[in-house]
């Protein structure tokens, strides 16, 4: 078993690195499949027992740093999502990338990418995860930046990189303190950790989580990430990335001081509201599906706020199926309308391409609740637990919750009326087999999720039949809003319900652009300054200065020896005289 | 075994004279093959502490012998010296005068010696005639229109340093009586009275070396001017006599002195690591801006040795080795960029990734190492002075939280370098260039396999730092 755990990281990996190095298109397709799929065997096997293996990777003495992997229940069914969903993300990729020269590369970052998550997803001992969790903010920093033709995709890569690593500045910090406190960074391990510990390590680390899955007030660098090939979008949305945060948080829940997890219900609350605004504003498919992954992980984040650990998972995981199959159906669709995705311009008839039409319906209605599809049953138990807790933060996510679940019926459906029933190209379009596997593989995915309410790891609260009216109740709300403003005109498009603050909204409230100048302003700021002290200050007027200083004394004092003859027999006289004067005064003195 | 500790030492110095004698770079890569060799086999039928030592009287009467020895702490540097001055020496034969081959020689020489000596005089000496050597290459084959000017600035800055370092010490020699490293260190240092005073001489002139902020002026200059082969060895090995001296000579002979002087050095190096990054945020020119990243990574350093702990001082090491290993990378991409282009202006670049994607690729590597990337070898040291320095406690977590700000600030100017370098439409300059030759990447494939594989497994080099005397 132990071999299983190892084999699940290390094999993508290796398909990765081994990547690196191809520049041909053969192999590298070869190698693209076999890392995640390998992966795949690796953790279906794991499921079968407990794999655990640890060995000392670092000792610094007073702490030490553990290879540990550790493959629960529930880490494996995570791990068995991340590898298929890259899995079936290569597969797409082969067909989607067919004419990129740049396809090797990229193939092997997302194996470095998949190890990475499954690293995050095994890891048992808190430096060795940050491995798997840093690798894989550099591997979105490639996979973003791809298109070389794209003016946009170098700044948003590094604004993914730098928002996330800002979050990890906590991360770190937060993760070096409990490491003090507990004296070992082994999750398994960490026991009681003093209040006041906890308290400052949890916040930080929440910091690190909040950044890593684009939470509020680091959402900013998910809807720009867009710029990277769609197949990466859908990596980085569905079980890898983004999910990470949430999927951290629930392994530290036990660290958690009960009183702060309000913290928690704030930040989820204001993001699940927030960007599903924003989703119901934006003006390009991939941004609608941008804002909606960052409602959804609000959604995770809200069961961590109540506690409820696999409740957050199941929703981690039914979200995967979902979220995948709109992305990579939203890659289809948009190379079929030949645009640039932009909604006003995105037109497909349903029977232009009936496989890609029913896979965007489905993955919709599961987003929105629909049941008895995967998203009803993981946001009824979201919901669910949250009404069980009788926390505050219980009371601020589920309201929250039902506000989202409205908010996600009505861009959910605004999506699915502008791109299908508006018109559009006759002519059907065949979608290339490995695409069209990928889409039955999700859609399968996204129906059955379901059962794991049923059957599997996950313990989640019992279905309430309260709580299913009113989840359907938002829901019909939602559309009702949506459709209503659509049957009265159908020239224009229902995101006019928001009036005048619609651009303000769709630009996610405009947080992105201010921090970007606040960001640029402040760095140009302080760079001068530093600059100013540092070279002007310190080079120029300190250093500088100083051997400037120490030339004109010295040129002084050589213009005092320079003279003529005559200057010289002067001075030799008087000084002369000055010695004789001294000598016979001190003479007569004694 | 105390012959290999010899041979360590002469055979690249011989190898400086010959090469020099006979104007033939081939005699000076053979001379640093067989030096690497030397010191790849020290840790063989070695002891517990100190692996082997030599002891030759040499002028008795002002306590100079020729003593050299070895351990756990001094030995991955020695090996670092002569790795780099052997890829130095295989770089400049390719194209460079044989002169220079014997001037490189000849500083890895002078600084293995600082690495192995273990008499204090000894170690003096040794630190001194690195000076010459590498001021000779910054002067003479440095860029034309800065070199003079930087030469002059860096002998003059490391001579002042040096001689407050010879004053503490002749200090430290007089008071204990002995002028061996080892005897001071087993003694457990200086008088207590004399030891702040001892430690403030030392670690002044080991912080011009290392350099520590604000004493680090000279090292952009220096860095910048240098050719290629001048800023790899003063990157890889210069810096890292400051670090080690700080290291083991001061802080072992003046251990009370270290805890005393401790917030004040952690001070430094914490805004070291904070102005250095924010430096490079507004830099516009490639190797001045790697330079001055030197200046942040040594802020790491410093800080983790301040802290005192036990993991600060093995961080210290490691983050002083990662350097060593990720800086000289760069440098030897940033000459190979600015061999083929004949700039290094970060306006005038962009497309290299599409000029040239393995040259791109490499520098990708090497700045995501330098950034500290987990599994990279950047990583464990910057760490674990974060580690340390959260567990000293107090008004230590600001320092810690400084070097995490710093963390990000390195990965802040490291990815303006990559976006104004690799990505965008191809520049003028960069346009056509030649991609990397077979000798290029065989010369950079070691470091780049020593960087992955250190950050993979860290554990044998921390274990073998763990056996150190300190």
């Amino acid at each position: 078993m132990s071999f299983a755990a190892w084999a699940l990281v290390a094999l993508p990996a290796a398909a990765g690195l081994a990547g690196l190095t191809l520049r041909r298109r053969g192999p590298a397709v070869w190698l693209a499949v076999a890392g995640p799929a390998a992966a795949l065997g690796c953790a279906l096997v794991a499921a079968f027992g407990d794999a655990a293996v640890s060995y000392t990777l670092a000792d610094f003495g007073s702490v030490r740093v553990e290879a540990a992997l550790e493959l629960s229940g529930t880490a494996v069914a995570v791990a068995v999502a991340s590898a298929l969903v890259s899995l079936l993300v290569q597969v797409y990729s082969v067909a989607y990338l067919r004419g990129d020269e740049r396809y090797a590369p990229f193939a092997a970052q997302v194996n470095l990418f998949c190890a990475a998550m499954l690293l995050v997803v095994a890891a048992d001992d808190l430096i060795f995860l940050l491995i798997g969790w840093e690798v894989m903010g550099a591997c979105s920093y490639l996979l973003i930046a791809h298109y070389a033709k794209l003016p946009a995709a170098p700044g948003a890569a590094a604004k993914a990189f730098l928002v996330t690593r800002f979050g990890d500045v906590g991360f770190v910090l937060g993760v070096m303190v409990l490491g003090v406190s507990a004296g070992t960074f082994r999750i398994g391990e960490l026991g009681e950790v003093p209040e006041g510990a906890a308290t400052a390590a949890m916040l930080l680390i929440l910091f690190g989580c909040v950044g890593k899955s684009a939470q509020f007030p680091l959402q900013v660098w998910l809807p720009p990430a867009m710029a990277g090939p769609t197949p990466v979008s859908a990596l980085i949305h569905a079980a890898t990335m983004v999910a990470a945060g949430a999927y951290v948080l629930t392994r530290l829940l036990p660290v958690w001081p009960p009183d702060l997890l309000v913290v928690v219900a704030v930040a989820a609350a204001a993001t699940m509201v927030g960007a599903g605004l924003s989703a119901y504003a934006a003006t390009d498919v991939k941004g609608v599906l941008a804002w909606s992954t960052v409602s959804q992980v609000g959604f995770m984040f809200a069961a961590v706020a109540v506690a409820s650990a696999d409740t957050a998972l199941f929703h981690l995981l039914s979200h995967a199926a979902f979220k995948a199959l709109l992305f990579l159906t939203a890659g289809v669709l948009i190379a079929q309308a030949a645009t640039d995705g932009s909604l006003r311009t995105t037109r497909i008839r349903p029977s232009a391409s009936p496989l890609a039409f029913w896979a965007m319906t489905i993955g919709l209605a599961s987003m929105i609740g629909v049941p008895p599809l995967g998203g009803f049953y993981s946001k009824e138990t979201v919901l669910g637990a949250a009404y069980e807790s009788g926390t505050t933060a219980g009371v601020i996510v589920f309201w929250a919750g039902v506000v989202a679940s409205v908010l996600t019926a009505a861009y959910a459906g605004r999506l699915w009326l502008l791109l299908f029933w508006r018109g559009g190209a006759a002519e059907t379009a065949t979608v290339s087999r490995p695409e069209a596997s990928a889409l039955w593989v999700l859609g399968a995915g996204t129906i059955g999720v379901g059962g794991l309410y049923f059957a599997g790891p996950l313990h989640v609260p019992e279905l309430h039949l309260d709580l299913m009216t009113l989840l359907l109740v938002a829901l019909l709300v939602g559309l009702y809003l949506v459709g209503d403003s659509w049957w009265r005109d159908r020239a224009r498009d229902p995101s006019r319900l928001l009036g005048r603050a619609r651009a303000f909204i769709a630009s996610g409230f405009a947080a992105d652009a201010a921090a970007t100048a606040a960001a640029r302003s402040g760095a140009r700021a302080a760079s001068a300054a530093a600059r100013l002290l540092d070279e002007q200050l310190v080079d120029r007027t300190v250093v500088e200065g100083s051997a400037r200083a120490a030339l004109a004394t010295a040129r002084r004092t050589e213009a005092g020896h320079r003279g003529g003859l005559v200057r010289y027999l002067r001075l030799s006289v008087a000084g002369t005289l000055v010695v004789a004067v001294i000598a016979i005064g001190v003479n007569l003195w004694s | 075994m105390g012959l290999i500790l010899v041979a360590a030492v002469a055979l690249p110095l011989a190898g400086a004279v010959l090469t020099w004698w006979l104007r033939r770079s081939g005699v000076g890569v053979a001379a640093a093959a067989l030096a690497l060799a030397a010191v790849a086999l020290l840790p063989a039928a070695r002891g517990p502490g100190w692996w082997h030592r030599v002891d030759y009287p040499w002028a008795p009467s002002i306590k100079l012998d020729f003593a050299l020895t070895v351990d756990g702490v001094s030995w991955p540097l020695a090996l670092l010296t002569a790795l780099l001055g052997l890829l130095c020496c295989i770089h400049n034969a390719r194209t460079g005068p044989p002169v220079l081959t014997a001037l490189l020689l000849a500083v890895q020489g002078a600084s293995t010696a600082v690495f192995l000596a273990d008499n204090l005089i000894l170690f003096f000496i040794a630190f001194e005639a690195v000076l010459l050597p590498m001021w000779a290459v910054v002067y003479r084959y440095g860029d034309p229109a800065t070199r003079r000017h930087a030469a002059a600035k860096f002998a003059l800055f490391t001579v002042a340093g040096s001689l407050l370092m010879a004053t503490g010490l002749f200090a430290a020699a007089a008071d204990t009586g002995t002028a061996s490293l080892a005897q001071i260190i087993a003694a457990g240092g200086v008088d207590r009275d004399l030891s702040l005073a001892v430690f403030t001489l030392l670690a002044l002139g080991f912080a011009v070396k290392a350099p520590l902020w604000p004493l680090h002026s000279w090292l952009p200059d220096a860095h910048t001017a240098a050719p290629t082969v001048g800023s790899v060895l003063l990157a890889g090995v210069l810096l890292k006599l400051g670090t080690y001296g700080l290291i083991r000579v001061a802080g072992g002979l003046a251990p009370d002195g270290a805890a005393e002087a401790a917030g004040a050095l952690g001070v430094l190096a914490a805004i070291g690591i904070i102005v250095a990054s924010l430096v490079c945020l507004g830099q516009g020119e490639i190797k001045r801006l790697i330079a001055y990243s030197s200046v942040g990574h040594m802020g790491f350093v410093v800080l983790a040795f301040a802290t005192g702990t036990e993991a600060g001082v093995r961080a210290a090491l490691f983050a002083n080795l990662a350097h060593g290993l990720i800086t000289p990378l760069l440098f030897f991409l940033a000459g190979a960029l600015k061999d083929r282009t004949r700039t290094g202006l970060l306006a005038e670049l962009g497309g290299l990734r599409l000029a040239a994607p393995a040259l791109a690729g490499l520098l990708g590597f090497a700045s995501l190492a330098s950034l500290g990337l987990p599994g990279l070898a950047g990583f464990w040291g910057e760490a674990f002075t974060v580690y340390a320095a959260v567990e000293r406690g107090g008004a230590w977590f600001a320092l810690a939280a400084a070097a995490a700000l710093g963390a990000f600030l390195t990965a802040a100017y490291l990815l303006r370098m990559l976006k104004h370098v690799s990505h965008g439409p191809p520049a003028p300059a960069v346009e056509g260039v030649a991609g990397t030759s077979r000798t290029e990447i065989a010369l950079w494939s070691p470091l780049v396999a020593a960087t992955l594989a250190l950050g993979l497994a860290p554990g044998p080099l921390l274990d073998l730092f763990a056996t150190g005397v300190l």
